[in-house]
């Protein structure tokens, strides 16, 4: 799947141009995924586990199995899906990717830019990191970039917001 | 405006809120009042006199100087419910008032509801009649005097204090008696302007004019001003927010028209309102003529009959008979009754809401006209489109009827008279209205060759200019692989789709906001992929389902570059502005 000579296959290699390359996040971004699939998982098994328990359904137990499954399966996704997220500053705009299964490249002009959101979860925190969150006036763009260093992420929202100053275009 | 200077009775309380700048509202009607009154005591030689006072007036209310509202606004805005209780109050009270001041014999009965004035009495006919029993009329009388006065007190102190200016820059709006607002909204961010005239407020020659900027409910309302007043007012915003350097008449042909207006409307103020409420909704000095798009009440009425809603209702009704016929209770043919009465209704709304319809051109925008009691009408500058997407529902295509919907940054609330042709821009259309819809929406639209493009678009089963999905695609798309496909024009991209709803979706590429290519585990397997282009919300979702993926790589990078290009040498916030210092444009934008 990873191989970017299949045809078929939307690559990322397709999108570089030369001299700049997709920057990823943080390696310890990971951590984080797993923390989320491990959530994802608990709550699951939670849900089915009072099913069994309290209403005695027989199909809980299936689903206590297909919660373990999909948790299993996003923990052993995880750090790929951590390295599929990268973004690229080009000359007039940001490009951003992620996912491998549902695979998504977005391009957005620095000048649509409205805001900069930069948020820090609780296990983020923890591992210095923060997402950044490119918003403009479409509800549906949503460029959010996960799991960057504290300080990459500081650096580049001044960065994102000086190109957008230089770049404004109405709505 | 103009209107104003004709008749005596509008002329004192008129010129109050347009008049008083700071305090001195009373004097200064007072002393205008004569000097306006005077031409229309003379009826010979009306135009030459009236015109002047006429324009400055317009240019008044411009000025950057606080000015009120509307006289009647007051009333128009929630005075006719106070109205209506006190008349209902007094037609139970008269015949008391009668028997108090004119005693001829006790009234009959100790004061059961029998005795009760007239329809309507019930439970305040009983309250009325325990009053007069106590002998406490003298103190209802002083409470009701008192609501009133009090009530008038507070519309007129709330009046006082909501005002407005309109500076070069900004139009400001306060209000408020106990809580102050202040609002203010730059004019070159003015995404549409509103203006509506209910039918209430069309007696009293009242109009609302409401200023839509981008932002859920981010507007300027003014609520009410003159009728001729919001027109011309309407005018000198949109030159003001057009950039237009050289301060330019409103137009020659504007003032002749309000001459003639004036000549016209000389015996009165019956006479006017009833000339303003048969007057053709969209004025002919107005727009080009050329460039005139309406709908006739057939087609209008053949579109609602033709809808998906009738198909729903048929299948409603169709199903309530079997049901009955099955059970033999001829009950169920009573739910018919009202489920049909409420489907006229929404018929007979659709069918006032989008009669006497029609969108032109105007020099600042598109004008789209409508309303058959109740009219009003919406001018969008140029540039303020975000997508545009003519469908045609399958029962419409043996007539070859289209509807035109777009994205606009400025949300309506959802309710409000105005949220469905927020969006809907043409309820239905023959091609060539479409076609020139378009050219007035997207003047890039107008060329030769984009024209050949855009009837492609709409009725071609493939090619023709547009590069369509590979045949592999037919298993996501097994009817309409051959029309999916996109074209691009200098500066905005078309999006075909649709088999049996045939769908053209039009994005200029100035008002894109980003642009995704995405690729799930299907189109992956098929090596196909999708493309979204992201405007503003609204209901045209404008996306591309298949596309060869080879292909969509192309497209992303080349259209995410016409996007930079078309959004930076883009400048219809200021349309008109023909020589701008670059840097002060840059200067001021979202």
């Amino acid at each position: 799947m990873s191989k970017t000579t299949d045809s078929r296959r939307l690559s990322a290699a397709r999108f570089e141009e030369p001299g700049s390359d997709w920057q990823r996040v943080s390696p310890k971004y990971v951590a984080v995924e797993i923390a989320a699939s491990l959530v994802t998982g608990v709550i699951f098994a939670a849900i089915s586990v009072f099913f069994i328990v309290v209403v005695g359904w027989w199909f809980g137990w299936w689903m206590l199995g297909a919660s373990i499954l999909i948790a299993l399966i996003l923990l052993v996704v995880a750090p790929r899906r951590a390295r599929a997220i990268g973004y690229q500053l080009r000359a007039d705009d940001l490009l951003m990717r992620r996912g491998i299964m549902f695979f998504r490249v977005v391009a957005v002009p620095y000048g649509r830019m409205q805001l900069i959101d930069v948020n820090r979860g609780p296990l983020g925190r923890l591992l210095g990191l923060s997402d950044l969150k490119f918003v403009t006036a479409a509800a549906t763009t949503a460029v959010s970039i996960p799991g960057l260093p504290e300080a990459v992420a500081d650096e580049l929202r001044d960065r994102l917001v000086a190109l957008a100053e230089t770049r404004r275009s109405g709505l | 405006m103009s209107d104003s200077g004709a008749a005596p009775v509008g002329i004192g309380l008129h010129a109050g809120p347009a008049e008083s700048t700071s305090g001195a509202a009373p004097a200064a009607s007072a002393m205008h009042a004569p000097v306006w009154s005077s031409p229309s005591g003379t009826p010979g030689e009306p135009s030459a006199p009236i015109t002047p006072p006429a324009r400055g007036y317009a240019a008044r209310l411009a000025d950057g100087e606080w000015h009120r509202l509307y006289w009647a606004s007051p009333l128009l805005k929630g005075g006719f419910a106070l109205v209506a209780i006190l008349w209902f109050i007094l037609a139970n009270l008269r015949e008391r008032l009668v028997d108090l001041f004119l005693p001829t014999g006790p009234v009959d009965g100790g004061g059961g509801p029998g005795s009760g004035p007239g329809p309507g009495a019930g439970d305040n006919g009983d309250i009325v009649a325990l009053v007069y029993d106590h002998g406490q009329t003298g103190i209802a009388l002083l409470i009701i005097a008192g609501v009133l006065v009090l009530s008038i007190a507070a519309f007129a102190v709330a009046w006082r204090m909501h005002s407005f200016r309109i500076s070069d820059e900004a139009v400001e709006v306060r209000n408020g008696v106990l809580f102050r607002h202040n609002r203010q909204a730059r004019l070159d961010r003015i995404q549409s302007i509103h203006i509506t005239r209910p039918f209430f407020a069309r007696l009293f020659g009242a109009a609302k004019i409401e200023l839509s900027v981008a932002g859920q409910d981010a507007k300027v309302d003014l609520a009410y001003l003159g009728s001729g007043q919001v027109d011309e007012l309407r005018r000198e915003i949109l030159r003001r927010a057009s950039g237009v350097q050289a301060p330019g008449s409103p137009g020659g042909s504007t003032s002749s028209r309000d001459v003639a207006d004036e000549a016209t409307a000389q015996p009165g103020l019956v006479n006017r309102r009833l000339q303003e409420l048969l007057a053709p909704e969209l004025d002919p000095a107005e727009a080009m003529a050329e460039s005139v798009v309406k709908i006739t009440p057939l087609r209008l009425i053949g579109s609602l009959v033709l809808s998906e809603f009738t198909v729903f209702l048929l299948l409603v009704v169709a199903a309530l008979i079997v049901s009955s016929s099955w059970v033999h209770h001829a009950f169920i043919l009573v739910l018919l009754l009202p489920s049909l009465l409420g489907s006229l209704g929404f018929y007979v709304r659709r069918f006032t809401k989008s009669a006497r319809y029609s969108i032109a051109a105007t020099p600042d925008g598109v004008r789209i006209g409508f309303g058959l009691l109740t009219t009003s009408n919406d001018t969008l500058p140029p540039g303020r489109i975000h997508a545009i997407e003519v469908t045609q529902p399958l029962l419409w295509r043996p007539f070859g009827w289209w509807m035109i919907r777009i994205n606009r940054a400025g949300h309506a609330s959802s309710h409000g008279s105005a949220s469905q042709h927020h969006t809907l821009l043409l309820p239905v259309g023959r091609q060539a209205d479409v076609d020139k819809v378009l050219g007035l929406l997207l003047p890039g639209l107008t060329g030769a060759e984009t024209q050949h493009l855009v009837v492609a678009g709409l009725s071609a089963s493939h090619g023709a200019g547009f590069t369509g999905a590979p045949g592999r695609a037919i298993v996501l798309r097994p009817f309409s692989w051959r029309r999916t496909g996109y074209a691009t024009t200098a500066d905005a991209v078309l999006l075909r789709s649709g088999f049996f709803w045939r769908r053209l979706m039009v994005v200029p590429l100035a008002r894109m906001q980003s642009l995704h290519v995405a690729q799930g585990p299907v189109r992956r397997m098929l090596g196909l992929a999708a493309l979204h282009f992201i405007t503003i919300a609204g209901p045209v979702r404008a996306s591309l389902g298949v596309i060869d993926r080879g292909l969509a790589v192309a497209a992303f990078e080349s259209l995410s570059a016409a996007a930079i290009v078309a959004a930076a040498a883009d400048s219809s916030h200021r349309w008109a502005a023909a020589t701008v210092l670059p840097a002060r444009r840059t200067g001021r934008h979202v």
